[in-house]
């Protein structure tokens, strides 16, 4: 039977089994969307913003383990998806988005609302296609789910011409795919592996530093197995958190430039670094001639061979799937594995910097942030899904948040973008509805997507935010105190709305907190008694209250100020 | 160091933007890329002249490996290879210039290819440094025009890059 291209495109999704698409419509897409209409399995989200369809369609991905979807029309639809499609490329998350553009004829006439779709979105993309043939159509879709999910994953942009979905085409959706030019490696090289179990029984002083490619490989369990089994000490990247659980005694918090005291010391004087999932990057390692500095051995694990030896010399490079290398790892500890007596004494030194208590702080008569996040931890019994904005807010979310299950932690690590928590909660509850789902942020973030809070009250979504109101861009400000002599250039931000009064406009619940004592009884009512309503928590929060540790920019890895130093 | 990098890709629309697109983004060099399709039609190759540390060069090749329109690649100034590029340049030849330009075409082991009045056009294939040399050699005031092709190369013996 012959069906128009843009049915084939609802039956793909449908054949990969998509539940939601995250979009918004225009004229390039009214195809399409007249078929969303005619069936009901896969459901369409309408967003108020198509940043906020690829953000929405991001954390759905990062909080399940699917590939998240967003559809969105031509031109002005495209461009206004960049940042979300960067942001889920930074961070590698599987994504299929798919762009309307002109009718064919009409490509590069600058005809209404087109754009170089595939030029635009070439630089952060793991793929992209322009479909000019109905008959590409179907395995045009199938290369583009398949590639977004294996290897290294990351979004993909199917650009598809108006006229394209009007035509007729027999439709076939392919089982596989093979692709001479896409072959991802899956096992990691046993000899390799050897040499690396080799080295962990040979460490005096070693570290798991682990990031987000335990979370998108789905290694966590694994990685827990093998890190209780060596005994070693544990330190998540940012991306990282919820891989290893963090209330387990092996657990010294994330470390780089906002990481604990410990995990950054130990990080530095390690003499073997087992380095999982994770790329070495300037916020984890700070100066990287400074981390060179001290003689160590490095084994590194990622399933991307372009992150090893990229910015620090590897000694040990295995290119393989986590799970699938973790697993070889396990066997060959099995039986007559030991590690050194000598680690006994590394984790003496460990809890001797671990006593330093980087992370304390003094609750007076303002409500600190910490204290926030500390209290949100205890209400949600650890239990929730927290997505973030990108600021001071962030870090202390990361510090005093302990994530003990992956998928849990949800935000914008590679590109820190502003705007992202409030779309990632609506992509989480859609993944995991009836979970508790909280996004912490604060009054410059939470403007740069407010717009969502209509789609939250369309379909319902009781996300809690937690707005740690500091009157100023806080993580700006804080630079700016620290680095240019507290010249607080444009980092005040006037003119803020009556958040409270904001939320009740768009149907939902809004509630200002000033005092310490009042904290947690606004927090308990808004996962009790408002447990169904979409509830925004405006904490009027000590605007002075900095982020500590800091490693500043250039300053070697165990170069912190702490607060207690100031 | 002075690098060849021979890319086999599929010769889709695109491929050619992905691999330039890489080497800008990332700040690598480009002295010199050729671009044709093969024997095989569906594949295209490239070859790049790069300059850069053995650690460019191999983020370099996991780079471009990691593009999913490429399907190999490799370094050919690892080991034993032929390169070759196409010069042609325009020069004066006109009253005594004209005797001497042809003689230097000859030593050059160039071909006339073009003849008016007072111009040759002569087509010169060597190494790069060859067609360098050639246009060291000779008056600059008598080169009125120059197009080179970039680089092509290809292993010897029995090193293959192919699918
Ligand atoms: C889209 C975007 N623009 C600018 C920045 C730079 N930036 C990083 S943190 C920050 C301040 C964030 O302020 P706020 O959301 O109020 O959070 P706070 O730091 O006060 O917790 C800015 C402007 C960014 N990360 N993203």
């Amino acid at each position: 039977m012959m069906i128009s291209g843009a049915e084939i495109v609802i039956r793909c999704l449908q054949e990969e089994k998509v539940e939601y698409v995250f979009g918004y419509p225009g004229g390039s897409v009214l195809h399409i969307y007249d078929a969303f209409f005619k069936q009901e399995q896969v459901q369409h989200i309408l967003v108020r913003h198509e940043q906020a369809a690829v953000h929405a369609a991001d954390a759905y991905s990062r909080s399940s383990k699917k590939v998240g979807v967003a559809l969105v029309t031509s031109g002005p639809g495209v461009t206004n998806t960049v940042t979300g499609i960067a942001t889920a490329y930074m961070d590698s998350v599987p994504m299929v988005v798919i762009t309307g553009q002109v009718p064919t004829a009409y490509i590069g006439q600058d005809a209404f609302q087109e754009c170089d779709t595939v030029g635009i979105t070439r630089p952060c993309v793991k793929h992209n296609f322009l479909v000019k043939d109905v008959k590409d159509l179907a395995i045009t879709l199938k290369k583009a789910f398949h590639i977004a999910a294996t290897g290294r994953p990351g979004p993909v942009v199917v650009d598809i011409p108006k006229d394209i979905t009007a035509q007729m085409c027999e439709f076939e959706y392919p089982k596989t795919i093979q692709m001479r030019s896409y072959n991802p490696v899956v096992k990691g090289h046993l000899g390799q592996i050897r040499k690396a179990v080799q080295l962990l029984q040979d460490a005096k002083r070693p570290i798991l530093y682990t990031g987000g490619g335990i979370i998108l490989s789905n290694a966590a369990e694994k990685l827990t197995q093998l890190a209780h089994r060596l005994g070693f000490p544990v330190t998540n990247t940012l991306m990282g958190l919820g891989g290893f659980p963090a209330t387990d005694r092996q657990f010294v918090g994330m470390l780089g430039m906002h990481g604990t005291y410990e995990a950054n010391m130990a990080m530095q004087y390690a003499d073997v670094i087992i380095a999982i999932g994770a790329r070495f990057d300037d916020r984890v390692i700070g100066n990287p001639e400074h981390f060179g500095e001290q003689p160590r051995k490095i084994v590194h694990i990622d399933v991307d061979p372009s992150s090893i030896s990229k910015r620090v010399r590897v000694d040990v490079p295995i290119v393989g799937n986590i799970p699938e290398v973790l697993d070889e790892m396990l066997r060959l500890t099995e039986a007559d594995f030991k590690v050194q007596p000598a680690v006994a004494e590394w984790w003496k030194q460990i809890e001797e910097w671990r006593g330093r208590q980087c992370l304390n702080y003094r609750q007076g008569e303002r409500i600190m942030p910490q204290f926030v996040v500390e209290k949100l931890y205890e209400v949600t019994g650890g239990n929730a899904f927290v997505t973030s904005d990108v600021g001071q807010h962030q870090m202390f979310a990361a510090q005093y948040y302990k994530f003990d299950q992956p998928r849990r932690w949800i935000n914008s690590g590679g590109l820190g973008t502003m705007g992202v928590g409030l779309p990632y909660a609506m992509g989480v509850l859609f993944a995991n509805p009836g979970a508790q789902v909280a996004c912490v942020t604060g009054e410059g973030s939470i403007q740069m997507c407010i717009q969502e809070l209509s789609t939250a009250r369309q379909f319902n979504l009781p996300i809690k935010i937690i707005n740690l109101n500091n009157g100023y861009l806080g993580m700006v400000r804080q630079w700016q105190e620290m680095f240019y002599n507290n010249r607080y250039s444009e980092s005040y931000v006037t003119s803020l709305p009556d958040f409270v009064k904001l939320a009740e406009a768009y149907g939902h619940v809004g509630i200002r907190i000033e005092k310490p004592e009042d904290v947690v009884p606004a927090l308990e009512k808004a996962f009790t008694e408002h447990k169904d309503d979409l509830v925004f928590m405006d904490f009027i929060i000590d605007p002075t209250a900095n982020v500590f540790p800091m490693v500043a920019a250039g300053k070697g890895l165990t170069e912190m100020i702490l607060a207690e130093d100031l | 160091m002075r690098h060849i990098v021979s890319i086999l890709l599929e010769n889709e629309a695109g491929a050619l933007s992905r691999v330039a697109g890489l080497f800008s983004a990332r700040g690598y060099n480009i002295e010199s890329l050729t671009v044709a399709p093969t024997e095989d039609a569906s594949l295209s190759r490239m070859t790049i002249v790069t300059r850069g540390s053995d650690e460019v060069l191999e983020q370099i090749t996991k780079q471009l490996n990691k593009l999913v329109d490429v399907v190999k690649v490799v370094d050919l100034s690892e080991s034993a290879h032929v390169e070759r590029e196409l010069m042609l340049i325009k020069v004066r030849a006109s009253g005594k210039d004209r005797d001497e330009m042809k003689r230097m075409a000859d030593i050059f082991r160039g071909r006339i290819v073009d003849v008016t009045e007072s111009i040759y056009v002569i087509e010169l294939t060597g190494s790069s440094s060859k067609l360098d040399s050639f246009i060291a050699a000779l008056d600059s005031s008598l080169i009125v025009e120059t197009v080179r092709t970039g680089v092509s190369g290809i292993g010897r013996g029995d090193r293959i890059l192919k699918v």
